[in-house]
């Protein structure tokens, strides 16, 4: 047990640290995030520029702090998006049962089966590309997980006897659905929020590296890279420290979900 | 033999809902192709014209029909942006590129997650696993573009073995082209590794916890024996199916990884049509992606009721 929350402990430190750097970020930066210096292009780490330049003498380290905030700001919107969608349909669907229950689920298997940074460049393809698209197509995506998760659990708690008691009672569906059954859901939701966390930081840095994601002039972490990559030969630090905070962030939400399940068990 | 042919039917259905679903999906967004053949400055009698020619003119349905039992024949019409070539043509040379890429890198992923699943199962709770363990959760983390950019300063630049852009055909140069493709497969490789790695572990140890090992060791096996003698290919069971999930994954590292290495394969061919609104080749693309995930989780699901035949009943 002592040793399954370190994973925990360490996760929600590194999260928090993150979140710390990145909410300064969005109010104060060492240099604007756009301001281009012809002077200081391609210049390597210094005590001025924290994690050196890029090609326009833009600041990275300002442009990491800031790029941050459109990573977290679209990780929050898709799950929750997810979450909300995936609670109301797994709920229903577990709950209900029959037929409706047999379909929904089935397509939920077909998507679940598909990569989410398959199934956001499918959906992008037809909506476009863009900030918003991509929060709705990863927000679309996650749905299934969290109805499959809500799901199973509202089927479990259906035929417990605090369930059975409300019911005699006189309490309608809903009232069952939200107020007793959907509470006791939250730790495996945790979970499952922690890993659709990860799951949509990875698939936006993805689709922002493939010039899907977030369009210019927003900074965003995947773009930087993809920028990064052609003066990979005299300016490998532009692609080294955006890398490096992706990675941060992903580790921290893997571990996080590592712990809460751990603790579930 | 009737669990295989309700597998089949369902495996039919959601292949005809997808193309169903792809073809509505892009028969809706504004633009056809008339219009963006002529371009929006054209005289709308000629747009009329040029939709009658293609037989736009039809109801959805009618144009799905069509449009199915053409692609069923490998016609999937053609190019907006390469206006000469059929969207087949694009493909039939793009597609081996990125199941080649995809090919490699399963088999990286199987021949080392393998020895190291097993190697931290071994020595659960001592050295050899908490490194594999603290090494496996950081690399689960990177992304496998960024691996790529990594992989391409390390071995492109600094230790150059290997040259960015230096693709070869598989046509021209097999081999070649397998050598290129290496350092992009670890790439896809490294992530997946690490997740197969802890699975096969996490599945070994909790095999280790049953009545059959006990017997296994009462009858004087030592530790290796009942390791691998009866313990490893049952744990193996569940990760068969893990790594076949993970088949789709590698599917989707692979097209992103291209763009890193700029390989011509499917990645890089739908990713420029994306961008340049290249619709066919869009619709294509997206209807072959789709469908090698379905085939591949119905083989998935075939060989796992083959490997436990108790699945088929449950």
């Amino acid at each position: 047990m002592k040793k399954k929350n370190r994973y925990l402990t360490v996760g929600l430190i590194m999260t928090a640290a993150v979140l710390v750097f990145t909410i300064i970020g969005q109010f104060w930066t060492p240099y604007p995030v756009n301001a281009m210096d012809s002077s200081a292009s391609n210049m390597a780490p210094c005590a001025a520029h924290l994690m050196g330049t890029d090609d326009l003498g833009r600041d990275v380290f300002s442009r990491v702090m800031n790029g941050c905030g459109m990573t977290f700001f679209v990780a929050v919107c898709t799950v929750a998006i997810g979450a909300a969608f995936g609670t109301i349909i797994g709920a229903l669907t577990g709950f209900y049962g029959g037929i409706f229950d047999e379909i929904v689920m089935r397509i939920n298997d077909v998507l679940l089966s598909f990569p989410s940074v398959l199934l956001a460049l499918i959906f992008v393809s037809v909506l476009g590309k863009g900030k918003y698209n991509i929060i709705l197509a990863l927000g679309i995506l996650f749905i299934p997980s969290f109805a499959r998760i809500v799901r199973s659990e509202v089927v479990r708690y259906k035929s417990l006897e605090f369930v059975k008691n409300a019911q005699v009672m006189g309490c309608s569906s809903m009232r069952i659905i939200f107020r007793y059954i959907i509470p006791n859901t939250k730790v495996s939701m945790l979970t499952a929020a922690a890993i659709g966390f990860n799951n949509a930081v990875l698939a936006e840095a993805s689709m922002s590296y493939l010039g899907l994601g977030i369009q210019p002039p927003d900074p965003s972490l995947g773009r930087m890279l993809s920028e990064a990559q052609s003066h990979i030969f005299n300016a490998p630090w532009y692609a080294l420290f955006p890398g490096i905070m992706i990675v941060i962030i992903i580790l921290g939400f893997s571990l996080i979900s590592e712990g809460l399940r751990a603790m579930n068990d | 033999m009737k669990y295989f042919i309700k597998k089949i039917i369902s495996l039919i259905i959601t292949l005809l809902v997808i193309s169903l679903l792809t073809f509505t999906a892009f028969s809706i967004i504004p633009g056809d192709a008339a219009l963006s053949k002529l371009g929006v400055d054209a005289s709308p009698t000629a747009v009329e014209n040029l939709r009658k020619e293609y037989g736009l003119d039809k109801p959805v349905i009618v144009r799905y029909g069509d449009w199915l039992a053409d692609a069923l024949h490998g016609d999937f019409g053609q190019s907006f942006k390469y206006s000469n070539k059929s969207v087949s043509e694009l493909m039939a040379s793009r597609l081996p590129v990125t199941v080649l890429l995809a090919v490699m890198s399963l088999i990286i992923i199987v021949v080392v997650s393998l020895p190291l699943g097993m190697l931290s199962a071994r020595f659960s709770g001592r050295w050899p696993d908490t490194v594999i363990n603290i090494v496996s959760q950081v690399l689960m983390a990177i992304p496998s573009f960024f691996l790529g950019i990594i992989i391409t300063y390390v071995f492109g630049i600094v230790l150059r073995v290997f040259q960015t852009g230096g693709f070869v055909s598989p046509d021209k140069d097999l081999q070649g082209c397998i050598r290129y493709l290496f350092f992009p497969a670890v790439a896809v490789a490294i992530p997946k590794i690490a997740m197969v790695v802890k699975y096969l572990r996490n599945s070994v140890l909790s095999e280790m916890k049953k009545d059959y090992v006990r017997t296994a060791y009462s009858k004087g096996n030592s530790d290796n024996q009942v390791l691998y003698g009866h313990v490893f290919r049952n744990a193996l069971i569940p990760v068969i199916t893990f790594v076949a999930m993970v088949v789709a994954e590698i599917l989707a590292g692979s097209l992103v990884v291209e763009q890193v290495f700029s390989i011509p394969g499917m990645g890089r061919l739908l990713i420029t049509s994306i961008s340049a609104r290249d619709y066919p080749v869009v619709q294509a693309s997206v209807l072959y992606i789709t469908t090698i995930v379905v085939v591949i989780n119905f083989i998935v699901d075939v060989l796992y009721q083959l490997a436990d035949p108790r699945i088929r009943y449950a």
